[in-house]
């Protein structure tokens, strides 16, 4: 049987063996996924982000078995960052989730951001459809932190989960500006800790600049102990009945679809530009000139755009 | 662009001397490997569900319990029964007896490193003894 | 300790020194290399002279053996009194074969027991569980009940022994155990002696044997704590560790801070639990890693003394001289073995039983040359046992107290040892205390780092092993390696299915519930623990009925 019906037929190797074709950008894997493109859009699709030692690993455990006794099965891609200097990687978010890995209803699978400009999220969501494809019920996107990477690749879920924890102080501060608008719902983990309440009050109060109708519930949890994981899943299943009631989820899966035709082809453009050998050379020949003012940018870029579409 | 290979570092039975997984770990990272971290007390079960759903193509097993001649072949067994073990190198570490390494490389296991081996060589195994390209 | 006068006269002396010779020769013939570091990468000078130590004051840096700052040694007479405890760790298969090797070695003169757990028996698991598979009798002897115990201590009169037991998570169950073998042996509780490891930081931190998370692993702890103080007062509540935090990869520095820094967690939760400080803290001992580097090893064992007394005076406002005292086993370092010509670990050892010995420790394992392959054989175990012996009546040095003491290099090393364990203290304090510096995979990350220098260092050959990267030889594969049969599974599996067709079980049940009912609310669990394992439950059992109520400890790793 082939990649794709074996995907269809529930093989999980097929899966994990789509995703390392995805990352590794086959052209395969991408005709496998658009021919089944009609079989994805079932799922719904979680990003959780946090700032780095926020507990988003040991939070996604618990959802993830809180969601499996309600008989829902659960995809997990966890993010972890590459090393720039070698280029390889330590991918630690299993650790924390190893009571999942015999449950049929679970698949998890680990990514290094391999530093490739734009790469990750188009990775992720190719990811994100062949595990949609595959038939799961949730998909949960995990990153490493909350830098710019993190907010596009969390952008494309329908629900983004943003977990704190207490006594962040200034980070807040630094986070809020252009990340906190993207959480739906909001998590302090680790809440028995000193200042859980202030860090809520902190929020709430920062979230009162939000004035659209939906607005986004914070609440408590402490995950390693597996406390405020029910309230934080019917949470989460809030925020899509809204969604689904609002008609924002049509319009949000637009936007997202959107987003991702214009990267997409953000991606191949600059891959046709810069793919070839001789397309590299011509640009540097462009430069000198330009360094030599010889010719200006503008009519060079204009040149080469004219060139290529 | 040229591919990094992956490689699951599983600590299977219940000792909890991890320095040498750690190591190893760490080797592997800066050789430019993508490794997958599984932390302590794995069964072969979670091992195997681990190597397949990570697509790994290689699973590096580290064990000082001593129960190595029960476990290590219990996981290429699995890995051959899910019809994956064509694909992923098998490797083994930590204290073996010498005697004890053709019993598991005949039972599957590609290569044992005993204590003292430079991680290099272990780098170089690996990279000279991939099933897939 | 010098006059100013005199030490401005020295460090002119230094200089001329410095310049006159050194620099001539050096310019010849250079130094093997540029820089010299310790065994765990302290800086080392050329030479040390009384300018590398001279803000020390003698009574308040150093003072007299047995009394504060404990520099030089817990007690007065030391080693001319009585030699340190010669303890060695061994345990394997079935409770019926470690009895016999206890016997074997208390036969060969060895002055106390230490009690090695196979794996399932120290994660708190049956014989008969899945993941025992593969593991039963391994790494050291495996109890299931009670009857297993009164099995391994048959024919040992448990008032004259001293055992050390290498428990941690279940420590309180297999402590319980000890006393119910003592009662059918008619010998109460107050006279018995020796340690239980039951030190679970270490465990989250490096050894790996944790069962229940952080929370209600200190309160057993705590309830240990309190229970021996009044009924078992003889006993050792714990052995605070860093034996495993080096063997794990740790410098000396970090083996001194990080075990202190969970010292002081433990107080911290004994005192919260509302025990007063002079009631537990003289029952605490420590367990420490001796290393090739002799020098330094010394130095970090008399700067772990001092720092723990300033610790228990100045922070805990301790009043008993006793609560200051830090009594410490120390086991050679195992990492330092090689597999590759195993006789040289014969040397090792005795290097290391010297920096044990001269840093004053109170009792001594001694590893045998062929651990790195396999567990020990009864030859191999002899000849470490020997080490010991010989460094005790032959060598000399224990014929006076901390004789080292006084020693430019030692003493600064000691103090440079002393103040950078108190730095680590200090961020460990910032960030919240040892439980939170571990959940955060501080620790583990600081040991790991150290750890993985340490192998780039063997593997670029800056750091020589002898006969592992240098110095290599052709060897065969050794023979006659201590195997244990693979049929002490089976052999345990049997003994539990006998166990539960004869025992009371609705005693056993009802024992259960009752320590289920106490583990939900806020008693003390050691009565309840002792009750079920004289009903004979299973180690399994009660560490179940624990497991359900507390919960399971989940790793943190930071790499």
């Amino acid at each position: 049987m082939d990649l794709a019906n074996r995907l269809l037929n529930q093989d999980k190797r097929a899966a994990a063996r789509l995703i390392t074709m995805i990352e590794n950008n086959e052209p395969e894997a991408i005709a496998i996924i658009s021919e089944l493109y009609q079989h994805t859009g079932k799922a719904r699709v979680i990003g959780i982000t946090g700032p780095p030692g926020a507990g988003k690993s040991t939070l996604t455990d618990k959802l993830a078995k809180g969601l499996r006794r309600q008989g829902k099965t659960v995809a997990i891609i966890a993010i972890d960052p590459t090393s720039p200097f070698t280029g390889g990687s330590i991918l630690g978010d299993r650790v924390r989730m190893t009571d999942l890995y015999t449950d049929p209803g679970i698949f998890i699978r680990s990514m290094g951001t391999r530093g490739h400009l734009g790469g990750l999220s188009r990775a992720t969501m190719g990811a994100a459809k062949v595990l949609d494809i595959y038939g799961f019920d949730y998909i949960f996107i995990e990153t490493v932190g909350v830098g710019q990477s993190e907010v596009d690749i969390v952008k494309a879920a329908d629900t983004v989960l943003m977990v704190m924890v207490p006594g962040l102080g200034d980070d807040i501060q630094a986070i809020k500006a252009g990340i906190m608008e993207i959480g739906d719902v909001f998590v302090i983990n680790k809440a028995d800790r000193e200042g859980a309440d202030r860090t809520k009050v902190e929020i709430e109060m920062m979230l009162d600049f939000n004035h659209s109708d939906w607005r986004p519930p914070v609440t408590k949890a402490v995950a390693m102990e597996n406390k405020g994981i029910d309230e934080l899943i019917e949470n989460i299943e809030a925020h899509m009945a809204y969604m689904v009631s609002s008609g924002g989820y049509l319009e949000r899966r637009i936007k997202n679809c959107q987003a991702e035709i214009i990267e997409l082809t953000q991606q191949s453009l600059l891959e046709r530009l810069l793919g070839k050998e001789e397309n590299r050379a011509e640009i540097r020949g462009l430069a000198e000139k330009a360094a030599m003012r010889q010719m200006d940018p503008y009519t060079i870029s204009n040149q080469l755009l004219e060139k290529m579409v | 662009m040229e591919r990094p290979i992956r490689v699951l570092v599983a600590k299977p039975g219940l000792d909890g001397h991890d320095r040498g997984a750690k190591v190893i770990a760490r080797a592997l990272r800066d050789a430019g490997m993508e490794v997958i971290y599984t932390g302590l007390r794995q069964t072969p079960e979670q091992i195997v569900n681990a190597a397949i759903q990570e697509d790994v193509d290689v699973v590096a097993l580290s064990i000082l319990s001593g129960a190595h001649n029960h476990l290590l072949p219990k996981v290429v067994e699995l890995l051959k029964d899910e019809a994956v073990y064509d694909e992923m190198l098998v490797i083994g570490g930590g204290v073996i007896p010498d005697e004890d390494i053709p019993f598991l490389k005949e039972k599957g296991l590609a290569e044992i490193f005993t204590p003292g081996t430079p991680t290099q060589v272990t780098i170089d195994f690996i990279k000279g003894n991939l099933k897939r390209a | 300790m010098f006059e100013k006068e005199k030490l401005d006269q020295q460090k002119e002396k230094d200089k001329g020194w410095n310049e006159n010779k050194v620099e001539k020769v050096l310019s010849k013939f250079p130094e093997r290399r540029k820089q010299f570091v310790t065994g765990s990468n302290l800086k080392v000078k050329r030479l040390y002279t009384p300018a590398d130590v001279e803000a020390l004051d003698y009574d308040g840096d150093l003072g007299y053996p047995g009394q504060y700052p404990f520099t030089r040694g817990v007690q007065p007479t030391m080693y001319r009194g009585k030699f340190w405890t010669m303890r060695q760790y061994a345990g394997f298969a079935t409770a019926e074969e470690s009895n016999k090797r206890y016997k074997y070695l208390l036969e060969q003169g060895q002055t106390g027991l230490s009690v090695a757990f196979d794996l399932p028996t120290q994660i708190g698991y049956d014989s008969d569980h899945s993941l025992s598979e593969g593991e039963v009798g391994k790494v050291g002897v495996a109890i299931d009940s009670l009857k297993d115990m009164e099995i391994l201590f048959d024919g040992i009169p448990l008032d004259k022994v001293s055992t050390s037991m290498t428990i941690n998570a279940p420590a309180s169950v297999l402590l319980a155990m000890y006393i119910a073998v003592a009662e059918k042996q008619g010998v109460a509780a107050d006279q018995l002696r020796g340690t239980i490891q039951n030190d679970i930081l270490k465990e989250y931190i490096a050894r790996g044997t944790y069962i229940f998370p952080t929370a209600p692993s200190m309160r057993l702890i705590t309830d240990i704590f309190e229970y021996c103080s009044q009924e078992v007062p003889n006993w050792n509540t714990i052995s605070i560790s860093g034996y495993h935090i080096r063997e794990a990869g740790s410098s000396a520095v970090q083996e001194v801070a990080f075990t202190l820094a969970n010292g002081i967690a433990y107080v911290e939760a004994a005192i919260k639990a509302g025990l007063d400080v002079d009631t537990f803290a003289p029952r605490l001992s420590f367990f420490f890693n001796a290393h090739n580097d002799l020098l330094e090893e010394v130095a970090k064992f008399r700067a772990a003394r001092r720092l723990w007394a300033k610790i228990m005076k100045e922070r805990f406002k301790a009043k008993s001289e006793k609560s200051m005292q830090l009594k410490f086993h120390t086991q050679t370092g195992g990492s330092t073995l090689t597999a590759q010509q195993p006789d040289n670990n014969i040397v090792r050892v005795a290097i290391q039983t010297l920096a044990a010995v001269l840093g004053g420790t109170q009792s001594l394992h001694t590893n045998s040359k062929d651990e790195a392959l396999a567990l020990p054989t009864e030859d191999s175990v002899r000849i470490a046992l020997r080490t010991q012996q010989i460094v005790a009546y032959e060598s000399g040095v224990a014929e006076t107290i901390d004789p080292l003491a006084g020693s430019f290099y030692i003493e600064n090393l000691t103090n440079t040892i002393e103040q950078e364990a108190m730095a680590y203290i200090e961020k460990i304090d910032a960030l919240g205390g040892s439980p939170q510096a571990i959940e955060k995979g501080f620790i583990q990350k600081e040991i790991m780092d150290s750890s993985y220098e340490y192998q780039k260092q063997i593997e670029s050959g800056d750091r020589i092993v002898v006969g592992m990267n240098k110095f290599q030889v052709k060897e065969a594969a050794p023979k006659g390696l201590l195997r244990v049969d693979p049929s002490v599974g089976e052999l345990q599996k049997d003994k539990i299915r006998q166990l539960k067709a004869e025992r009371d079980n609705s005693l056993t049940e009802a024992k259960l519930a009752e320590l289920r009912k106490a583990a939900v609310g806020t008693e003390n669990l050691m009565p309840f623990i002792l009750e079920a394992v004289r009903a004979y439950a299973t180690l399994g059992e009660v560490c179940g009925v624990l497991r359900e109520v507390f919960g399971e400890y989940q790793q943190s790793v930071i790499l």
